[in-house]
């Protein structure tokens, strides 16, 4: 967050404008910065000021049982939280060498899809507003709202699940939870081909996309760029097929690639993730194994509040666990998933007491964001709009 | 990649994963420059000195080890050396993490930038001399990310309180 005068805004030899876009500015998605050097309408430069949303998040963590980060992780990237959940309790639980039930992991696995297509359905909508196309918003917020029925029902909370815990899960899914889940399912296919309809058609859309914010697959490895945008430049690499975690070598899946490298490739990218999200659900929800939702860890995990009010050792461990949290043993870990804008990771370090010695994240759109320049010069100033959105940024976890 | 589980010291590793791509890429470069290695939980850990850093990386990368994930910094206060870099590697072709570590004292945190390398690694390197005060040669433009320009302190020190200064 640095102070308005910079050199490039007092030396431009009267040649160049600088362009301050933000951090108000309703299609930089929060509150993102840019100070744009312009040469007439075409871009000369892009350079993100970030830092408006900082909370020192990680500066937190130091102070808190290792159970009590799991709801700051849902703040960081609150349109995808349960894969920022996920990413920190497979941390944690690589440094415990904790066994997590099939059951859990398979929940897991369904629940960030979930959260994937959530975040996309985000990106698709606000994308397409960005661009001029108000509709499909209230198409896609449509969806968005059955889904986060869905998270409201198994963690009480629509947008700040916690709901995965270090060892499982914090509850068994409600009876019908399941079901539903199917319900949405085989709805959901026909309603992606209905955004596409609105928009893959629509020749404003397409010349507004169509070889905009070229980023090359050298560019891409080069400055950080991970998936969506990576795969959209033809990078054929995704963490869940490529080092599977969670139990995501169970499941088939197709990732999509594209070599053109645009805005328009990045959108198609997208809409057919979605459509494999949805596929490895119904697997999920097919194969759904039987068993606990927790691993068998008296001393890390909460016992059920049945046993808590019945049994001693039970609630000498429950009192444990929550006044004194758990230690974990010294060491420290790199805990890498692919969440909806890219790849997110974790790095914990532990002393081995009951607070985290250091957590720091690795969020993708704070990488991506590196791109936009290369993306961006060039081209007119009305494309880093589309530029912007294409790459689904998510101010929260840039700043943290 | 790495089956085993639990290695620990430069000998322990040289000895157990002698055809490792990485370890190999660092011998070849400069086997005295391997100041110490170590696998837990299954993750390779390599050190170098820190004015090293940016050969080390860029031996690394020409061995498979193309993508550059994540650096940050560990602040051990009071122990001397103060801070830890660990620098996350990620090789696509052998589908693999590294860790490359190195050790930087408090009474002149400096490290070479690998930004020549890697141009990704120039925010993160701005946020780790922001949070953390460790400046990084050859950084084309290193100034504060997170907290505003004018402000005092480095928040994730350990010496810095929870709650800031008032």
């Amino acid at each position: 967050m640095p102070a308005i005068e910079t050199p490039e805004i007092t030396n431009l030899g009267g040649q160049h404008m600088v362009l301050n876009m933000g951090p108000q500015h309703p299609a930089t998605h929060g509150v993102l910065r840019l100070v744009v050097e312009i040469d007439g309408e075409t871009i000369v430069k892009v350079r993100p000021e970030i830092g408006y949303l900082h909370t020192g998040i990680e500066k937190t963590c130091e102070a808190k049982f290792y159970q009590q980060v799991i709801p700051l992780t849902d703040r960081i990237n609150y349109l995808d939280p349960l894969s920022n959940n996920l990413c920190y309790c497979l941390a944690v639980e690589k440094l415990l060498g904790l066994e997590i039930p099939e059951r859990a992991q398979w929940i897991r696995v369904l629940l960030t899809e979930l959260s994937r297509i959530n975040s996309h359905l985000i990106w698709l909508g606000t994308h397409a507003m960005d661009i001029g196309a108000l509709t499909v918003f209230l198409y896609t917020f449509r969806e968005r709202e059955d889904i986060l029925r869905l998270f409201e029902a198994v963690a009480g909370q629509r947008m700040m699940t916690s709901y995965f815990r270090i060892g499982g899960l914090a509850m068994e899914p409600p009876i019908d939870w399941l079901d539903r889940v199917q319900a949405f399912i085989k709805m959901f296919p026909e309603k992606i081909d209905e955004y596409a309809n609105l928009l893959s058609g629509n020749p404003i859309f397409f010349n507004r996309l169509k070889g905009v914010g070229y980023l090359s697959p050298e560019d891409a490895i080069a400055l950080g760029v991970t998936g969506p945008p990576l795969r959209a430049s033809g990078i054929d690499w995704d963490l869940r097929r490529d080092m599977p975690y969670s139990g995501y070598d169970k499941f088939k899946f197709h990732v999509p690639t594209s070599t053109d490298g645009d805005t328009w490739a990045r959108y198609e990218v997208r809409l057919i993730e979605m459509r494999e999200s949805a596929k490895i659900i119904q697997q999920a929800l097919d194969g759904m194994p039987g068993g606990p939702v927790k691993a068998n860890a008296p001393k890390i995990i909460l016992p059920d509040r049945e046993k808590m009010k019945t049994q001693m050792e039970a609630l000498i461990h429950h009192f444990k666990i929550v006044t004194e949290g758990f230690p974990v043993p010294a060491g420290e870990v790199y805990q890498a998933i692919e969440c909806g804008h890219g790849q997110t990771g974790y790095y914990v370090v532990s002393d081995g007491t009951a607070k985290p010695y250091r957590v720091h994240m690795r969020y993708p759109s704070f990488a991506t964001l590196q791109a936009l320049e290369t993306m961006a010069k060039g081209r007119l100033i009305a494309d880093l709009v589309a530029i912007i959105g294409s790459i689904d940024i998510v101010l929260g976890e840039i700043d943290r | 990649m790495t089956e085993v589980a639990t290695l620990l010291g430069k000998q322990a590793v040289l000895d157990a994963l002698p055809d490792h791509p990485a370890v190999k890429a660092i011998l070849a470069w400069d086997a005295q420059a391997l100041a110490d290695a170590k696998v837990d939980r299954g993750e390779l850990t390599l050190s170098v000195a820190p004015e090293r850093i940016r050969e080390a990386c860029a031996a690394l990368r020409a061995a498979g080890y193309n993508f550059f994930d994540d650096v940050t910094a560990v602040d051990w206060h009071p122990s001397v050396p103060r801070f830890r870099l660990s620098y996350h590697l990620l090789s696509h072709g052998f589908k693999e993490y590294i860790r490359l570590r190195t050790l930087v004292d408090e009474a002149d945190p400096s490290v070479p930038s690998i930004t020549p390398i890697w141009p990704a690694a120039n925010f993160y390197e701005r946020e780790v001399f922001d949070l953390f005060g460790i400046r990084f040669e050859g950084h084309p433009d290193l100034r504060r990310i997170m907290m505003p320009e004018d402000w005092k302190g480095h928040p994730l020190r350990k010496d810095y309180p929870v709650e800031g200064y008032r």
